[in-house]
């Protein structure tokens, strides 16, 4: 299939030849779509059509993971294996369908029929393990046995605010009602607008938590013929979900909380960019545009256009987003400019996360003070928590700020291993990695630090994206620490020093200490690297690349030690007595409320003896 | 005029500069590698990266413009300790025989080249496709700066750009092709702005291949000479 058939090709990317070089992504995916992958004559025939150098597309294809230049199979089986997944078996499930299909990870078969991918997280933590597979143009989800054409929504929570439509799995204008809302927003003055969402104390919900009215109120005061509203819907941290679910199941809710953004800051074009992986959510949110725009939200003044990733965690930082959407190599640039006077095609720009917008209608509609009754006086609202790993009920979890982590667990059903006899899965938490891979680890003498922006903080947590990803006594961290070490090493851009090589190293050091095998060293060395990325990197990527391994190294330091894997007793820097066996980690004993919540569930160990007893008569 | 203080100093500076201007108008010493006075700064080696007082992160001084009453400190731990390492990164990732300033900082900074046993390199076969320059990206520590002056900084070429991502970048042409099959017009910029010998001439190539200028001029390499 290297020849191309330009009779298909040209109408396929006739309608982004206008675009230029924005157009590029949308051309790749339309070409890829025709021919299964990206062969020499067809980038060559887009880059013609569209205008782009040569070497350009080319550099484009080559960043984006799900871009092929060399040919792949027809049907494409990409399984997770990142974190939450693993839990779940993940490895196993990759192992098996390469077993039954007769082909190897990352292999084609020779009829080029078929490949199958490990895939970074795909967004479907809590229905882990996770397969997606493209058959043709046909996109499914499942967990290698029953293919749905879009993931079910799991939603909880003691309130449902935000999550009030998400559940069903149905949407339409009809059930969302109108955008009563934006009428209101439309008859105030957009800066009080602007006011309204400043003093709601609305933060990003992305995972920088920067203040949403101060971005607002910085792209209206820019003056500009062209202003920008963007969603980031590029969800790809590790364990979170929301915006999946959010935009699948309450797309109108974010449409209008840009339309109300439109107006404040003064934009007459949006953009929803949503990342590669989430095809199904597409077709959703072509309805509910083309919904809105018969019911006269979105025309002529404002308009929203969908652009989609192709494969990049990196696409996520705001201004690699930009480059994305205009063509580029997701490469963040540096900062200053900000978006707000010199985003997307450099004019002012305001970006918000998913569940960010899908505030906005809220606030508006109740005014900042009702807003504020939900939550603390710091974090005021209500939160979405992506819960996943070892708990009983994984899902989407609304709750409001300050909300404990032992209630979110609680109402998760509790920490449990599904791997365990039914009879006896109840097990003891060990850990949480809070905000995703770019979080941190917390241990259970957290469990009732109340979930804020302003508490978690002071306890050196990240709230991030609301991961709330579940690790019970049984795991190792050192698997855990590997693949956070793959992840980054995969999704690094290249573009500063630090972040390029420094995932790299990391990832190197974390594979030893996964096997046991540590140099002499490797702590100091691990160190080292972890703080160069979070001092001196170029992004927010680079600059949390390390987070969650540096906090590791605080909880279980004896991990990272020489000969860490020897089943021995040893002292940790403390002269605590720690121990590290081969298949766990326990966090260090520190403080009472710790020692309290090792020592409640007393079944637990018996549980465990039970397990070493299965385990060796395997 | 900005007033600002480097290192303890306080130092009157114009409008506009950067901190890297500020500190080299005054004799203050920080390193570079990616900067290049004929390219677009794009502070991506973070190797000029200073303290300034109120900011979380480590600053790239060739592009933060000097701003009043800023404290910058340019040799506390924090930036000797990115420095050093991401020198050590360099040495462990690829060839820096022929980047003898990187091998200088390297001394100054007292980065050990060994540092990261066991890790992988970037290595890479000499590309000697054309009869003007030599590419070997065993060499190449991704400075952007070929890439730069093939494109909008001077040429207007567009024959190279990146290829891979992470660690695993590199320079390439569209789809590995030779260079005399692609836009590339042996303007020989881009060999110009190397600074580490992964661009070269072809003929010192050959030169140091231990061929003679003699041998080297009957291969009927480079401009034709008028008759």
């Amino acid at each position: 299939m290297s020849e191309i058939d330009p009779i298909s090709l040209k109408p396929a990317i006739e309608k982004y030849i206008p675009l230029g070089r924005s157009g590029l992504l949308p051309a790749l995916h339309a070409a890829q779509k025709i021919y299964g992958w990206l062969s020499e004559s067809v980038a060559s025939e887009v880059a013609k059509n569209l205008n782009v150098p040569l070497a350009d597309v080319h550099g484009v294809i080559e960043f984006y993971s799900l871009f092929y230049n060399k040919p792949v199979g027809k049907k494409i089986i990409r399984v997770c294996t990142d974190q939450a997944c693993a839990l779940k078996g993940g490895d196993g499930l990759l192992e098996h369908l390469c077993h039954h299909y007769d082909v190897k990870p990352r292999q084609t078969t020779e009829d080029l029929s078929l490949t199958i991918e490990p895939s970074p997280c795909l967004g479907l933590c809590e229905l882990a393990p996770a397969v997606w597979t493209m058959d043709n143009e046909r996109s499914t989800i499942g967990d290698g046995a029953q293919e749905e054409d879009r993931p079910s929504s799991s939603v909880y929570g003691p309130i449902r605010e935000l999550t009030k439509n998400c559940g069903d799995g149905t949407t339409s204008l009809k059930k969302y009602g109108e955008y009563t809302a934006l009428q209101k927003a439309l008859r105030m003055k957009p800066e009080d607008v602007v006011a309204e969402i400043k003093a709601s104390g609305l933060v990003g919900r992305g995972g920088a938590a920067f203040p949403t009215g101060i971005k607002w109120e910085g792209a209206a005061k820019a003056v500009a013929d062209q202003k920008y509203i963007i969603c980031n819907a590029d969800e790809s941290e590790p364990g979170t979900f929301k915006d999946r679910i959010l935009l699948l199941d309450d797309p109108h809710s974010a449409i209008e909380g840009m339309c109300i953004a439109a107006y404040a800051i003064g934009a007459n074009k949006g953009y929803i960019y949503i990342r590669g992986e989430y095809p199904y959510i597409v077709p959703v949110l072509e309805t509910a545009l083309n919904e809105a725009r018969v019911a006269g939200y979105l025309g002529e003044l404002f308009d929203i256009e969908i652009r989609v990733g192709a494969g990049a965690y990196i696409c996520g930082e705001e201004t690699a987003l930009f480059e994305s959407i205009e063509g580029k190599r997701g490469f963040p640039r540096v900062k200053p400019p900000f978006p707000t006077t010199n985003g997307l095609f450099d004019k002012p720009t305001v970006i918000n996360n998913v569940e960010t917008l899908c505030n906005v209608p809220l606030i508006i509609s109740k005014g900042s003070l009702e807003y504020r009754k939900i939550g603390t006086e710091k974090s005021p609202g209500s939160k979405l928590f992506c819960v996943s790993g070892d708990v009983t009920q994984p899902g989407l979890y609304e709750a409001p700020f300050g909300v404990t982590l032992r209630e979110l667990l609680d109402m998760a059903g509790g920490v449990s291993n599904f791997l365990r006899p039914e009879r006896s899965r109840r097990t003891r938490l060990q850990s949480v990695l809070f905000g995703g891979a770019a979080g941190a680890f917390a241990t259970p003498e957290h469990l009732d630090v109340k979930m804020t922006f302003e508490d978690l903080r002071a306890v050196g947590l990240p709230l991030g994206s609301g991961v709330v990803m579940v690790f019970d006594e049984t795991r190792d961290m050192r698997d855990v620490l590997k693949r956070l070490g793959k992840f980054f090493a995969h999704e690094s851009c290249g573009k500063c020093y630090p972040c390029q090589m420094g995932t790299q190293r990391q990832m190197e050091i974390l594979n030893r200490v996964a096997k046991s095998e540590t140099l002499p060293e490797d702590f100091i060395r691990l160190q080292d690297v972890g703080w160069t990325m979070t001092d001196a990197s170029l992004c927010g990527l680079g600059q949390t690349a390390a987070s969650a391994v540096l906090s590791a190294m605080k909880i279980w330091p004896e991990l990272f030690m020489e000969s860490n894997g020897l089943p021995l007793e040893k002292k940790d820097e403390r002269g605590k007595k720690a121990t590290g066996t081969k298949v766990k980690a326990k966090p260090k004993k520190t403080s009472k409320a710790s020692r309290d919540a090792e020592a409640k569930p007393k079944p637990a160990v018996k549980n465990i003896a039970k397990n070493k007893t299965n385990a060796r008569r395997k | 005029m900005i007033t600002l203080t480097i290192d303890g100093k306080e130092l009157t500076i114009e409008d506009g500069k950067t901190l890297l201007d500020a500190a080299r108008e005054n004799g203050i010493d920080i390193p570079t590698i990616c900067f290049h006075e004929a390219t677009t700064a794009n502070a991506l080696c973070r190797i000029c990266v200073v303290e300034v007082e109120g900011q979380r992160a480590l600053q790239p001084a060739c592009i933060v413009k000097a701003a009043t009453s800023m404290k910058v400190q340019t040799r506390s731990e924090k930036v000797i300790r990115a420095r050093r390492t991401i020198l050590e990164m360099l040495a462990s990732t690829l060839d820096l025989s022929e980047s003898l300033e990187i091998q200088n900082m390297m001394h100054d900074y007292g980065a050990s080249s060994s540092r990261f046993p066991d890790a992988e390199r970037r290595e890479s076969d000499v590309k000697d496709d054309n009869p003007m320059y030599v590419r070997d990206y065993s060499k190449c520590l991704l400075c952007w700066r070929c890439v730069q002056v093939c494109a909008d900084d001077a040429q207007y070429t567009f024959a190279i750009n990146f290829t891979g991502r992470g660690f695993e970048t590199q320079i390439g042409t569209f789809f590995d092709k030779a260079i005399p099959e692609t836009s590339c017009v042996l303007c020989g910029q881009c060999v110009g702005v190397c600074p580490t010998g992964a661009l070269k001439p072809k003929r010192e190539f050959l030169l140091e291949q231990g061929m003679s200028p003699n041998e080297i001029s009957v291969l009927n390499t480079g401009r034709k000479r008028r008759k």
